[in-house]
């Protein structure tokens, strides 16, 4: 499959940060196009470009659209989510640093789609440089005169990865700690300030613009039939060249990772590859020829995810890894609901227990009976998130996990590439216990 | 405050303000916060130890944040993490006696691509080796 460009296009070649060179190669032409035609075409051709959510979850964009309710006496919104937080994903931060215009033309076609005329842009309170550079961006835009009535806001997180899922994201919008909502009602019903509100990841609207440019029909070419389109594949872990890669759609995993990525340093063998982002089922060298598609990763199994590719070579014990995941998750976990609260907590305790050599057998069929009471028991899906590496992991290794219970130790007896790695959440536990410690 | 239709969404920017006054987000911190929000202490206090950067104890004047989620781990943060706690003479989670350094290891900060990420006052140096810690100590001490 041929590398294409469409969020980053031109961006290698020219400084798209700046309003002008932007322009220069069309930048703002498909605004114009769009504010020409009806809310209901410009929704048509999203449809037809069958542009699927990128930030993780994978819902056709066109569609979200339609869902807005018009009855509804109040503003319409479009809250844009630029709160990337999934480990491995990198590639929300590329599209705002190197084409933050196409970002916003994008807010502005969108919005006038949905009959919106106010935008907040949720952006991880982390991305400092980020929120800088498309702050002067959209300072351009304003003094270009090109908002026609839009106001766009841009609103800064404070570090919370359960503000990147959508209702607790309006939650944090809305000033409040980010807790996920009970649904329905749907955003696009119930959302912002209770007002229909239309979410998506910055990757699918810095995509509206070229669907517009384009055509839909020439835009559903690229990728395959199920899943049109680019995305860019942030490769990270054990490779030799990792970085973000924007391909089309259906770019079988081993040409991104030995053609583009280069392989596996030092000559090693690769173990496991994580095809979405940490919260997804991880893959083993033998599906090395899956197609990176939402369907194609599905059937092997995982998910696409926010399309972050994670090599893991063979000196990574799995069950460590899976700690280190889990820490994660427990760390994240809002608390709303018992069974991610608590639950991440015990896989946690479980998978310190194994990685020490103090479990036993019956302790991974605990580990398991752990994870079916957290799949699918809560608001949102970080319960799931959690779960699906450590269910994964021991589907696919379980016989690293068992070597563990029967050596009484961990098999790589200190040699693992990710020996003694310190979680943020362990930092807690050393504050609540020494008093000492700032979290 | 003007920006949101409820000035309650102004919360985590006013928030992160008293933060750049202060240090920190101390008791007088957040009073001055509700008062200009017209919430109670109570409720900024309550939003603001739902996020990470905020900060309810005394931080250091700068801070070094190292990831080390499975990205970084990967490549070595470990190896990272520890030479700045040998560099700083702490463990991560601690700030340095004389008050100028917190060491903290976050959760993924978005940089796998130039594992491992490093954090210095909110600026992300990438790719971070053990061997460039000496230098980036050495530039906050200068600043000192």
């Amino acid at each position: 499959m041929p590398r294409a460009s469409v969020v980053l296009a031109d961006a290698d070649e020219r400084d798209l940060t700046k309003l002008d060179e932007y322009r220069a190669v069309g930048g703002y032409g498909a605004l114009r196009s769009a504010l020409a035609l009806e809310p209901e075409q410009i929704i048509a051709e999203l449809t037809g470009a069958n542009l699927r959510g990128r930030g993780g979850a994978g819902f056709p964009m066109g569609r979200k659209a339609s869902l807005i309710a018009k009855d509804s006496p109040k503003p319409t919104y479009l809250v844009v989510n630029a709160d990337e937080s999934e480990p491995g994903a990198f590639k929300d931060r590329e599209i705002m640093l190197r084409t933050p215009h196409r970002l916003i033309e994008g807010c502005l076609i969108t919005a006038h789609a949905i009959g919106s005329t106010s935008v907040f842009v949720y952006i991880r309170g982390e991305y400092l440089t980020e929120f800088e550079v498309l702050r002067t961006a959209l300072e351009e835009v304003r003094q270009a005169d090109l908002l026609g009535g839009v106001t766009i806001v841009l609103h800064r997180g404070a570090g919370a990865y359960i503000c990147g899922e959508e209702t607790a994201l309006l939650d944090s919008l809305e000033g409040k700690r980010g807790l996920p909502r009970p649904r329905p009602p749907f955003p696009p019903v119930t959302g912002l300030y209770a007002s229909p509100t239309q979410i998506n990841n910055v990757q699918t609207i810095a995509t509206v613009p070229k669907i517009l440019e384009l055509g839909s029909k020439e835009f559903a070419k690229l990728g395959v039939k199920t899943s049109p389109g680019t995305a860019v594949f942030s490769l990270s872990g054990n490779v030799v060249n990792p970085g973000n890669y924007e391909l089309e759609l259906g770019t079988p995993l081993r040409e991104l990772i030995y053609d583009i990525g280069g392989g596996i340093p030092n000559g090693r063998a690769i173990k496991a590859i994580i095809p979405g982002g940490s919260s997804v089922p991880v893959l083993t060298p033998d599906q090395l020829d899956t197609p990176l598609d939402y369907n194609s990763i599905q059937a092997a199994g995982s998910f696409f995810g926010s399309a972050a590719v994670m090599v893991i070579d063979d000196r990574c014990c799995m069950v460590q890894l899976a700690l280190r995941a889990a820490q994660f998750y427990m760390h994240e976990s809002c608390g709303k609901c018992t069974p991610c609260r608590e639950g991440t907590r015990w896989l946690v305790q479980l998978l310190e227990k194994i990685e020490d050599g103090r479990a036993t057998h019956s302790d991974l069929d605990l580990l398991l009976s752990v994870c079916d009471r957290i799949l699918g028991k809560s608001l949102c899906a970080l319960g799931d998130f959690a779960v699906y590496p450590v269910s994964s992991y021991m589907a696919k290794f379980r016989d690293e996990f068992e070597a563990h219970v029967e050596q009484g130790g961990c098999p790589f007896a200190g040699e693992s590439s990710i020996e003694g790695i310190v979680a943020p959440v362990e930092l807690h536990e050393r504050k609540s216990l020494s008093g000492s410690v700032d979290g | 405050m003007a920006s949101y239709p409820d000035p309650r969404s102004a919360t985590l920017p006013a928030l992160r303000l008293a933060q750049e006054r202060h240090g920190w987000l101390s008791p007088e911190a957040l009073r001055e916060t509700a008062e200009g929000l017209g919430e109670t202490p109570a409720y900024c206090q309550a939003v603001a130890s739902f996020y990470d950067m905020f900060h309810l104890h005394p931080v250091g004047r700068h801070a070094i944040e190292v990831c080390t989620n499975l990205a970084c781990a990967l490549v070595g943060a470990q190896q990272v993490l520890e030479a700045f706690e040998a560099e700083l003479g702490i463990r991560a989670g601690e700030t340095t006696e004389d008050g100028e350094v917190t060491l903290r290891a976050i959760e993924c900060a978005g940089g796998c691509g130039r594992a491992t990420v490093v954090v210095v006052d909110h600026r992300y140096r990438e790719p971070v080796r053990p061997e460039d810690v000496a230098g980036i100590v050495g530039e906050l001490r200068a600043q000192s």
